[in-house]
Order: C-alpha cells, then sequence, then structure tokens
C-alpha cells in the first residue's frame, strides 16, 4: 500500500537504529517466509493473500514497527535462494520502509533496481505464478509513488549534500520519466490486455468473470500488472498534468461496469478519483460529478469493511478528497439532481458553507477554490532532472502551483456566471436592457457574458460532440431572452423497476411460509 | 541540434508522414528520439492545415521531459493551432504542459489574452488584439476561418435569432465580404434573413438542442436495457 501522501523526506531517525540488524531473522519470519514460498510455488491464492494481506502487517506491527525487515540475503536460505521470490520479498521490503521509515537515496535507486529486474522478469513471460489481486495492485501503486516521491525528493535541491548530488548525477536513470512510463507501457502491450478486453466483452475470452486469475495453469502476473498498468499510465499522466493522454490511456477500461478494477479497493478508488479529476481539468463536469457520486456513495457503504486494513487511512484520505473535488464540480455547475441523497447530506456537512461562498464569485471564493484544489489535487511532479550547475534551490511546488494558477484562472473566467444564473432561475422571458440594468452592465457586456455562460456550459466530448452540462436553458431571440425550465424529471421508470422486483421478492417469500 | 531535412522529404507524401507519426504517437510515445519527427509534424499541421492534439500533446510532454530541446517557435505554432480548435480546450491542455516561466515570454502572454478573450466571447477585443499581432498569427494558415467557425458556433448556441450587427462584429466582416459571408452560409448551412428593428437585419440560426431547448430530448427518464432485464424473469 503507497505511504499516506503528506510523506515528508527527512533524515533517517530510526529509534532502533543501532538495534537494527539485518542479518536477524526472528522464528516467525522464517516461518512466514517459509510458507509464502510454498503458497507461491503451490499457487494458493488464498493462503497467498492471507499472509500477504495480514500476516506481513501483524509481523510488521510486532517487530519491526520503526526498522525495515531483515535482508533478503538473510531470507534467502529458507526460501532456497530462489530469485524470483527474492525480488517479490524486496519489493515488499521497499514497500515497508517507504511507509514507516525515510528512505535514503540510496535505498531509492536500490527499490528502483528491484523493480526494473521484477519487471524484466515479468516481461520475459517467465513468471508462472499465481498472485491476488491485491498484491499486483500493490506493485503498480507502489511504482508510481516511489516515482512521485522521488521526484519531489529530488526538486529539493536546497538541502542536498555534495555526495547525495554526485549519486543523483551518477545514476540518472534511477525512476527516470522515461524509465518509469515505459515500463508501465510494455505491461500493457506485452500482456496484450487491450486485446483481452475486447475480446472479454464478446465472451469469447475469460477475464473479468474469472477476476483476471487463470484457471488454466497459466499465470495472471503479467496480464493483471498489465491492466493494473493502464490505471498506473492514468495517474502519471495527472501527475504531468497530461489529463487528455492519461483518460486516453484508461480507455479500454469500461468504469461503467464493475471490472478488475473494481475487485481491489485501492485500484477502485484510484481509479475513479483520477478519471474525476482528470474530467474536472477538462471541463467535463457532469462526467466529474457522475462518477465521484458513484465513488462516494460505494465507499459510504463498504469502508466498514476495510476498518482492519491497512489501507483504511488512504481510504478516507481519498474519501475526504473527492468530497472537496465534487464540491468545486458543483459550485462550477450546480446540477444537484446528479447527487445521490446519501452523498449529498454528507457534502452539505462537509462543504456546504463553502460551496455558498464559492459560488458567490468574490475575493473570498477564490481562496476557497484555491484551499479545495490544493487539498484535494494530486502532487504534480516536475519529470525533467535538475540542473546540477545552478544554485540549490527548491523546485518542488513549481507543478503544483502551475496547475493551481490555471484552474484559479478558469474559475476567474466563470465569475461573472453566477449572476446569470440567479436571474435566469427567476425570469422567463427578459430584455436584454433589463437584465443589463439588473447586472448593471452595458448590453454588449451582457451579450458576452450569456455567450460565456453557453460556451462554458456546453463541453467538447472526447469523440468531439459538443455535450451540454447547463443547469438552465435559454436562448435569445434577437434582444429577448427566453427561459427554458427544465423540469427534474422524476425518475419513475427506476422507481417501478425496483417496486417490481422488491414485490416479487415478498410474494416469493410467501409462497414460503407454510401456514400450519 | 543539427536535424537537416533534405528537401526530398519535405515534398514527399504528407499523408504517409502523417501516419508515421502518429503510429509513433500510439505506440512508442515515450521515447526522445521521435522529438525530431513530432516538431516536422507541427509543421506539416501548419502548412497543411492539419491538425493532431495527441501528437502535439506528446511533443509537449517530450518538451517537459527535457526542456533543453524544447523550440518555442514550435510551442507558439502548437498553440495557435490548439486556439483554432476551439471550442475544444485543446489550448488550457497545453499550457497545463508549458513551464510558467516559458509563459512569461511575450508571445505566449499574447496568446494567453487572446484565449482568454476567445474564452469569455469578447470577440471585438479579440479581432483587435490580434490585429496587433498579426506576426504571430500569421505563420498558420486558416487561423482567421477557425476561429470565425467558433464564433459561429457560440453565436450558434446563444442565438435563434441575432442582428446583423452582432455576428458582424464576432466573425470581424463587413461590407460586401459579409454579403457573400451571409450568402454563404443561406446557401449552404441553414440560415435565413429576416427583417429586424429599424433597418436592421436579423439573422435566424439553425435549429438545434441547444438553441431551442425544446428539442432536447429527456434523458432522464430512459431506462437502460440492463436494467430491465432484471424483470424478465418475473414478467414471465
Amino acid at each position: 500500500m503507497a505511504a499516506p501522501y503528506d510523506y515528508e523526506d527527512g533524515p533517517q531517525h530510526l529509534a532502533s537504529a543501532a538495534a537494527y540488524d539485518p542479518n536477524y531473522v526472528p522464528d516467525s519470519v522464517k516461518t512466514f517466509v517459509s510458507h509464502l514460498y510454498r503458497y507461491i510455488r503451490d499457487k494458493n491464492v488464498y493462503e497467498i493473500h492471507q499472509m500477504y494481506e495480514t500476516s506481513f502487517q501483524t509481523l510488521s506491527d510486532r517487530h519491526f514497527k520503526d526498522t525495515p525487515w531483515p535482508s533478503v540475503d538473510a531470507v534467502a536460505p529458507y526460501v532456497d535462494n530462489d530469485h524470483v521470490f527474492c525480488l517479490l520479498y524486496r519489493e515488499m521490503w521497499f514497500r515497508h520502509l517507504y511507509a514507516r521509515l525515510s528512505p535514503t537515496l540510496r535505498q531509492r535507486i536500490d527499490s528502483w533496481d528491484n523493480y526494473c529486474s521484477l519487471f524484466q522478469v515479468v516481461l520475459h513471460g517467465v513468471v508462472n505464478m499465481q498472485l491476488p489481486n491485491q498484491w499486483l495492485w500493490d506493485m503498480v501503486d507502489e511504482f508510481v509513488y516511489q516515482f512521485q516521491s522521488f521526484c519531489q525528493y529530488r526538486a529539493k535541491m536546497k538541502t542536498k549534500t555534495e555526495q547525495e548530488i554526485a549519486l543523483l548525477r551518477q545514476f540518472d536513470q534511477a525512476w527516470n520519466v522515461y524509465g518509469v512510463l515505459n515500463f508501465l507501457q510494455a505491461l500493457v502491450e506485452k500482456s496484450t490486455i487491450i486485446q483481452i478486453l475486447e475480446q472479454d466483452k464478446e465472451g469469447l475470452e475469460q477475464f473479468t468473470a474469472t477476476d483476471g486469475y487463470d484457471y488454466n495453469g497459466g499465470s495472471n502476473v503479467l496480464k493483471v500488472l498489465g491492466y493494473f498498468s493502464m490505471v498506473g499510465l492514468l495517474r502519471v499522466h495527472c501527475l504531468l498534468g497530461d489529463y487528455h493522454t492519461g483518460l486516453k490511456c484508461l480507455l479500454p477500461i469500461d468504469i461503467s461496469q464493475p471490472g478488475v478494477y473494481t475487485c481491489v479497493i485501492g485500484s477502485h478508488i484510484t481509479t475513479i478519483y483520477h478519471y474525476g479529476f482528470a474530467n474536472l481539468m477538462l471541463r467535463r463536469y457532469v462526467e466529474a460529478i457522475r462518477e465521484f457520486n458513484k465513488m462516494l456513495l460505494y465507499i459510504y457503504k463498504t469502508k466498514q469493511y476495510h476498518q482492519k486494513s491497512a489501507q483504511y487511512e488512504q481510504i478516507l484520505k481519498k474519501n475526504e478528497q473527492m468530497y472537496a473535488l465534487l464540491a468545486i464540480s458543483l459550485s462550477l455547475c450546480p446540477q444537484l439532481s446528479l447527487v445521490e441523497e446519501t452523498v449529498n447530506s454528507q457534502l452539505r456537512e462537509k462543504y456546504g458553507e463553502k460551496m455558498l461562498r464559492m459560488q458567490r464569485y468574490d475575493d473570498e471564493s477564490d481562496a476557497l477554490y484555491d484551499e479545495l484544489f490544493s487539498y484535494a489535487c494530486p502532487k504534480f511532479i516536475t519529470p525533467s532532472a535538475p540542473s546540477y550547475e545552478e544554485p540549490l534551490v527548491n523546485y518542488n511546488q513549481e507543478a503544483y502551483r502551475l496547475q493551481l494558477k490555471l484552474f484559479l484562472h478558469e474559475v476567474k473566467q466563470q465569475q461573472l456566471l453566477s449572476g446569470v444564473r440567479t436571474f435566469l432561475k427567476v425570469y422567463s422571458t427578459i430584455s436584454l436592457g433589463k437584465l443589463a440594468t439588473y447586472m448593471e452592465v452595458d448590453e454588449p457586456t451582457l451579450r458576452t457574458i450569456l455567450m460565456t455562460f453557453k460556451h462554458k456550459t456546453h463541453a467538447v466530448g472526447s469523440d468531439g460532440k459538443v455535450i451540454s452540462n447547463a443547469d438552465i436553458d435559454f436562448y435569445i431571440d434577437d434582444d429577448m431572452i427566453q427561459v427554458v425550465e427544465s423540469k427534474t424529471a422524476k425518475r419513475y421508470g427506476d422507481y417501478f423497476l425496483r417496486q417490481i422486483v422488491k414485490l416479487e421478492g415478498v410474494m416469493t417469500d410467501l409462497d414460503r411460509v407454510k401456514l400450519e | 541540434m543539427g536535424r537537416e531535412q533534405p528537401q526530398q522529404e519535405q515534398e514527399g507524401e504528407p499523408a504517409s508522414m502523417a501516419y508515421a507519426v502518429e503510429q509513433l504517437v500510439a505506440v512508442n510515445p515515450y521515447n526522445p528520439d521521435i522529438l525530431p519527427d513530432l516538431e516536422d509534424y507541427v509543421n506539416q499541421q501548419v502548412a497543411s492545415q492539419t491538425y493532431s492534439l495527441d501528437a502535439n500533446l506528446c511533443l509537449l510532454r517530450l518538451y517537459q521531459f527535457e526542456p533543453d530541446r524544447m523550440s518555442t517557435q514550435i510551442v507558439a505554432r502548437i498553440l495557435v493551432k490548439a486556439l483554432m480548435a476551439m471550442p475544444a480546450p485543446d489550448f488550457s491542455l497545453c499550457l497545463f504542459l508549458i513551464s510558467e516561466r516559458v509563459q512569461m515570454e511575450e508571445q505566449f502572454k499574447t496568446l494567453i489574452v487572446l484565449s482568454h478573450y476567445l474564452e469569455t466571447a469578447r470577440f471585438r477585443q479579440f479581432w483587435d488584439e490580434a490585429a496587433k499581432n498579426r506576426h504571430i498569427l500569421e505563420v498558420v494558415p486558416g487561423f482567421e476561418q477557425a476561429i470565425q467557425a467558433y464564433a459561429v458556433h457560440v453565436l450558434s448556441l446563444t442565438y435563434q435569432k441575432t442582428p446583423r450587427s452582432i455576428l458582424a462584429e464576432a466573425i470581424n466582416i463587413e461590407g460586401l465580404s459579409l454579403e457573400k459571408f451571409l450568402e454563404h452560409q443561406v446557401a449552404n448551412c441553414g440560415w435565413i434573413l429576416e427583417k429586424g428593428q429599424g433597418n436592421g437585419q436579423l439573422i435566424v440560426l439553425p435549429y438545434s438542442e441547444f438553441n431551442h431547448p425544446e428539442l432536447k430530448k429527456s434523458s432522464a427518464d430512459n431506462v437502460p436495457l440492463e436494467h430491465i432485464t432484471r424483470i424478465f424473469p418475473i414478467l414471465g
């Protein structure tokens, strides 16, 4: 599981640093690795999952609260020195390190090397294991997280020692953006996951139905890593600010249906969070609102089942961030009918007051948009290496500042629209002259405001077609504005369907009752 | 970096070059070696009045990865092309990938101002500013027509009937040229000319669900087939 996002790099302060002996292997760990190794060889996915999800956490809490696990060399003898197992163990080792401690530059570089070796083994198609989806997702998720962390770390040049700079220059391939993207791309391609998904849709291939597992004696590792890499690519592109390409990478996954991405809660949330965020930046507000709404409702209903898991904190954090993004989206595109009642009441509780102020579009609202965006946005990165010649400054905030600035610029352009909305809600017909007077602008300005409203509320979809996001419909006839009331249609169809199914259920139950 | 293109290549079939580059972008986009091809493709888009968002974003990403190799001239062309793609948000998409420092350069500040005017439908200010910066815009053929198409698009979303003067200001055409333009639109795009207030002329724009909201299909109560299948067993 990726470490908490507000994770700060700093000098290592190991409480028991002096006590850490990489070669000491407690008995419980010996048992752990040898059992895990055996289950992997037996392809016993259920047991692997238990050990990975539960035992690893328990042992970490008990023995390795603030130290790393034993070194891979120390545990290798208990697993026949199996090369692939050691790569997997090291991956977990580094993940634990990132979560509980501060990695040094050397450790970051070593972790990169480990991922290279691990992915290369998988890409060569020689892996014959079946691993739980949770583990495979965590690998991709952590890979992208460590890349993000590295870019943030590298951009803080001010406090870098000469040693660190020398290491950075020497190992310029480590966490290089090309390397990261090409690995993800290679996993997608080599696994032929895109074709598999297409065939799966036509019923010619079993993938979604088996949750990605291979029941024909093969391995699920490459396929599922390829699948999750599409989400990984979406995430990396969002970090770079390329929302269009990010969404393109995700296209093969149909998010209107459950799929392998919904098998693992972390993957489900990451997918929808980034999908929604990308759509928000692309001004496709209705799409963003729809997806955030679905996801938040799902989390509300299911989070109790994840209370004990290591991901719980992350789930809660992303939940809060998505509420913030939903608040932003609804302030820019007031279409409350798209939001489920439960989600809406939560939203009002958390952001009700702020949303009212945001829709007022004054200086205060700017600050609120800034606050919510900054809280909820991804941790944008600068992918290029610094020039080590120039004076050492911290530039880790540059990418974020750019995205924020452009976002606020967009918000400002929509500033005048809320005034128009208020008036158009009240009138069904009004002359341009009158409305201009009420709004204290001249007619030409009013015309531009109305056209801006139309432009901003009619987004261009990915297929190039114009979609209306508008909450208010109007048109102008020479100098008269005609407002058309959009009736919130009652969803009779859904209601009847639900009642029919319910009644059938009651009748079936009644049939079963034996009268004494 | 010396990248000399032999004359023959530039005179070669643009279509096959476009195809080759699109393939690169689809299959091998994270590759520093394709940067020169992408730059040539931008120039080809300008020359042949074609456009590819994917390829241009790919190039902007590569510039982001290796800022030393960035050509501001190419970036300016990409941005002008993106403006021409309005109402699509391509211009913003490109800006997301260009560092703040670079955006401070004069020509980019100008383009950002022009984009701002277009985004907020301030057509008069746009054409005034564009006239002052012909040198940036002239480089890309088809610019005027593209912006005029965008203006017509926004007008068509907003108006059922618009005064002639509003149209003229939005597309920056007057007098005889405007007459010719209107003739063409009436003949080919379903426009109708009516008599307006005073001596004015009203232009009736084509019907669409956007300026005729009653035409909007109510999708709110459509029930997808998959949901109906739930009750098939009950219906028997």
